[in-house]
């Protein structure tokens, strides 16, 4: 048996039971990579259940820096009786099994291209703690512990965090550093020179940080001065709203009241959730929402009415896997043409896609200047592997000379100065855009009557086609006016002779690199576009046109953004060759891979028939 | 079609005490049906701002869908309206207020608005004691789309198409009681000196006013059969007491003989003078409030006057807590924490 030999570059994942406290121990693992600068990318994989099925905690670690997941597992640690098959059977050859030695594992346990390493973690721990309620605890503690030794990582990373995370409570540190001693030792005393895998202290991590994306668009939120939140409960998307409620305490109440400068209601739906959001963003204050796929269904009513009222809206939508209520804690990208086309009409919304926390930050910022400057729906394309998992990322930043983009809104000054009769929806300077008021702003002027049927260009009702459609035809413009708002695509040009491109958009960013990367080693330099944004910009049409073939990645099972292209663009459906992964699980490099050899067999194989004839 | 009222008038109209006169208060000419209930309880709610000196532009004015929710467009035309979807004029309302606590919130809503499609934001709004004028225009049936029963139909009550109702009938102001509103009251358009000081003690009331406005449908629902027709409401209306709404710092002149007057101070300071008829409904206790309610539905008598009101129950600002200045008044300075900040964040995330 080979066993697979590694320096920071490997997989490791464990097998838990949810609700047993496994979240901060490995936690505590991944972390502790990371402080010792290597890169690293933890995903949680968990059921729809707060207590007793089975979640796993996958680590990437790669020192190059690629963080999406790469597909097969080097080592487990499998501490869930229920799945202990299934992981067993999982893992790669050449790979390294760590078990609960206290229990033997069943007979038909007999692969030998595995390496078995038994540490009785149960045992270890009731021997040591008496403590029924910490024990549960304390036995993932030890099972980190073995894993440092296993993996050549110095003990006294993870005893600084701990003592770091139970500084108010050293009398916690305590029993913490004694489980990780209990592992750390037993691993030490029974498997020396067993582990082929090995973490070495490194620089690349440099000045970057671990967070999950929900919490950068949370906090994002608190910096574009949002005010206003309304929301509903719905997995993957709460911790949005969550994250900005911890920020706003701490940076959001009045010094000398104590009152707080937010309005955060929790909504007894996502309708409601959404109606907060537009009365609040139509009476002036910035306002979001943020939830998942079923309460994007719901919205579809009110994002309609945003649209062709045109009120600034901002909403983040952290999906999940549909349809209906699919797989709630698994991650997809799938709602991208119901965010596209949400309601009912001819209605088109405003996507951004983030890539990263960064990203998510940034984004969540400028999706408050967008919705004010366009007067529609802006909405954010997270998705639960970009939400709820930490993710490395550059360090956030704030200009402080940034001001906030409010829009075209008349304050009593500019209604006062106006030459010409104003109308709430006249465009007079061709954007498509018309300028808007607040209520309250002046005693005579300005007041306007907001509706969602068809108004003219003062806002009164009307249902003269020659008005409609003129209407209709200024959103259009304002559409366009949006693809020189909305963020740029990224592309890069690797080889120009190379006719093949893929393109790509938000999670599926990291593990298409890997790919890309893995191409390019062997010598293939594929080119790529990472979309951005919707409406798609010219740049975008441009690198499509420029290849002959552009393999579409995304995950998703109907190639929904492939479609978009198709429908808004006029790209022909044979030049985009979609590459989905739609399992629920983050996409990983190894499929990508995959497809792409095998596209680029076919094409070749066609390439050869049209030029024998057959074709 | 919304048509402008000629803006002709008599010069020498009357002002109110902040400048205005009634015309001021008006909007576009209605276009419902002639002799609606919904036109007069439009005229209530001018009447009631002329005389409580209400700056139009410091109000904003929300509905839903329906004949009701068309009413915004023909009272305050110098106010910000918003005609959104069909019964969700509370969250609507929810979000304006929460941006601006200063101004003053009407809510027009019906009773299919508010009794079926919206009874969900109906009763998170009252739950929340969101500082609201709320509304309901009810006549019992879907006038816009020609008379279908509606959930506050009585049972056995037929429109003009004869079928009798056989579903049990919501009663809204019984449920705005239960689920937390603070001001509970029900007219009859057809009374307008009952109305418009029901109105304006609404209007002085922090927290969510409810006011179930029966207001026969004329073309749909005015049958010799229906328990909403003018006819009908008029032989069975009971009321709770008269009352009289004394603005803030307006001197009190009538005398108010002890033992069938109650009084009950607002939150600006105003005063409602009730004038009893019946020395046992006593509108400030919720359980007596609801029976009330019963015992006169028991008799087969519909109740009006005001129900329920009740000063100590905090309005949504209050519960949470937000600043005294309107959000929406908040700028970079106020919400932006600075990149300072955001680097301290960033290096609690190393």
């Amino acid at each position: 048996m080979t066993k697979i030999e590694s320096i920071n570059d490997f997989v490791v994942r464990f097998a838990n039971v949810n609700g047993s406290g496994s979240a901060s121990a490995n936690n505590l693992f991944a972390k502790a990579i990371f402080r010792i600068g290597v890169p690293v990318s933890p995903k949680n994989i968990f059921p729809s259940n707060i207590q007793g099925l089975p979640t796993w905690y996958e680590v990437r670690v790669n020192e190059q820096g690629f963080l999406g997941r790469r597909g097969g597992v080097d080592l487990t640690v499998a501490v869930n009786g229920q799945t202990l098959h299934k992981d067993y059977r999982d893992l790669l050859p050449g790979g390294y099994f760590v078990y609960d030695s206290s229990k033997d594992l069943p007979d038909d346990f007999q692969r030998d291209d595995i390496t078995i390493i038994g540490i009785p973690f149960t045992q270890l721990c009731n021997d040591e703690f008496k403590n029924p309620k910490l024990r549960q605890i304390l036995r993932n503690i030890i099972y980190v512990g073995s894993l440092a030794f296993l993996l050549d990582l110095e003990l006294s990373v993870l005893t600084e965090s701990i003592t770091k995370q139970f500084q108010k409570k050293p009398k916690l540190a305590e029993p913490n550093i004694k489980a990780l001693e209990l592992g750390y030792d037993f691993a030490r005393d029974h498997y020396p020179d067993t582990c082929k895998l090995s973490l070495r202290p490194s620089d690349r991590v440099g000045n970057d940080i671990l967070m999950d994306g929900n919490s950068a668009i949370g906090l994002g939120a608190v910096y574009a001065g949002a005010t206003v939140a309304g929301w509903y409960p719905i997995t993957p998307s709460t911790s949005v709203v969550e994250a900005f409620e911890r920020y706003s305490k701490k940076f959001r109440v009045e010094e000398d009241t104590g009152r707080n400068k937010v309005a955060i209601l929790q909504a007894e739906d996502e309708l409601a959730a959404i109606g907060i959001v537009i009365g609040a963003s139509w009476n002036g204050a910035r306002a979001f929402t943020a939830t998942s796929g079923p309460g994007i269904s719901l919205m579809n009513e009110f994002l309609g009415l945003a649209y062709f009222a045109e009120i600034p809206v901002v909403l983040i939508d952290v999906q999940r896997a549909g349809p209906s209520t699919g797989m709630p804690t698994r991650t997809q990208q799938s709602d991208v043409l119901a965010c596209a086309y949400a309601s009912h009409g001819d209605t088109k919304n405003v996507l951004l896609f983030p890539c990263d926390p960064k990203e998510c930050f940034e984004m969540s910022a400028d999706a408050f200047d967008l919705a004010e400057r366009l007067q529609t729906p802006i909405i954010i394309m997270s998705d639960l592997d970009l939400g709820m998992n930490d993710h490395l990322s550059a360090p956030l930043n704030w200009d402080d000379n940034r001001k906030y983009d409010r829009g075209k809104v008349l304050s009593a000054e500019d209604l006062d100065n106006l030459k010409e009769k104003w109308g709430r929806y006249l465009d007079v300077d061709g954007d498509g855009i018309c300028y808007r008021t607040y209520p309250g702003t002046h005693p005579t002027k300005g007041a306007y009557f907001t509706r969602g049927t068809s108004h003219n260009e003062y806002s009164a009702y009307t249902e003269e086609s020659s008005i409609y459609l003129a209407g209709m035809e200024r959103l259009l413009v304002k559409w366009d006016t949006a693809k020189d708002l909305v963020p740029a695509p990224r592309s890069k040009i690797r080889d120009p002779e190379n006719k093949v491109g893929v393109l790509f958009y938000g999670t599926t960013t990291h593990a298409t690199y890997e790919a890309i990367s893995r191409f390019s080693k062997k010598g293939l330099k594929i080119n790529s576009l990472r979309v951005r944004a919707f409406p798609f910009q010219k740049e975008v049409i441009d690198f499509i046109n420029s290849h002959e073939t552009i393999f579409v990645i995304e995950q998703n099972r109907d190639a929904q953004l492939r479609t978009l292209l198709m429908t808004e663009d006029g790209v022909s459906p044979i030049k985009l060759q979609s590459i989905l992964n739609y399992d629920g699980l983050p996409i990983t490099a190894n499929f990508i891979t995959d497809k792409i050899d095998n596209l680029l067999a076919v094409e070749e194989q066609m390439g050869q028939e049209t030029k024998g004839g057959k074709a | 079609m919304s048509f402008e009222r000629p803006t002709f008038r008599h010069p020498q109209q009357a002002k109110n005490e902040a400048g205005y006169t009634r015309k001021d208060y008006e909007g576009a000419i209605s276009t419902l049906c002639a002799g609606c209930g919904h036109d007069s309880a439009t005229a209530g709610i001018i009447q009631a701002c002329f005389e409580l000196n209400v700056e139009p532009h410091r109000v904003a004015k929300m509905s839903g869908i329906g004949c009701s929710s068309k009413t915004p467009a023909y009272f305050l035309g110098r106010s910000h309206g918003f005609n959104s979807v069909h019964g969700r004029m509370p969250s609507i309302a929810t979000g304006a207020n929460m941006a601006n606590r200063d101004l003053l919130y009407i809510g027009v809503s019906g009773d299919g608005d508010t009794a079926s499609i919206g009874m969900g934001q109906f009763a998170h709004a009252l739950r929340r004691n969101l500082n609201l004028n709320y509304l309901c225009m009810n006549n019992g049936c879907y006038g816009l789309t020609k008379g279908q029963d509606s959930a506050t139909a009585d049972k056995g009550s037929a429109g003009k198409k004869g079928v009798p109702n056989p579903y049990a009938s919501i009663d809204l102001c019984e449920l705005a009681i239960e689920l937390g509103a603070s001001y509970v009251a029900r007219g009859f358009s057809g009374d307008k000196k009952q109305l418009v000081p029901l109105i304006k003690g609404a209007f002085a009331h922090s927290g969510l006013a409810f006011i179930d406005i029966i207001s026969p449908c004329v073309t749909f629902n005015n049958t010799s059969t229906s328990t909403k027709s003018y006819e009908y409401v008029r032989e069975h209306i009971e009321a709770t007491n008269t009352f009289d709404f004394i603005p803030l710092q307006q001197e009190i002149l009538a005398d108010y003989e002890e033992g069938t007057s109650q009084a009950v101070t607002m939150h600006d300071g105003s005063i409602i003078h009730l004038h009893k008829a019946d020395s046992s409904k006593d509108v400030t206790n919720r359980l007596i409030a609801v029976n009330n309610l019963e015992t006169e539905k028991a008799k087969g008598r519909l109740l009006t006057g005001l129900l329920y009101v009740n000063q100590e129950i905090m309005e949504t600002h209050d519960i949470i807590n937000s600043t005294l200045r309107p959000l929406n008044s908040l700028t970079e300075r106020d919400l932006c924490p600075g990149n300072q900040a955001l680097q301290k964040i960033n290096d609690s995330l190393r």
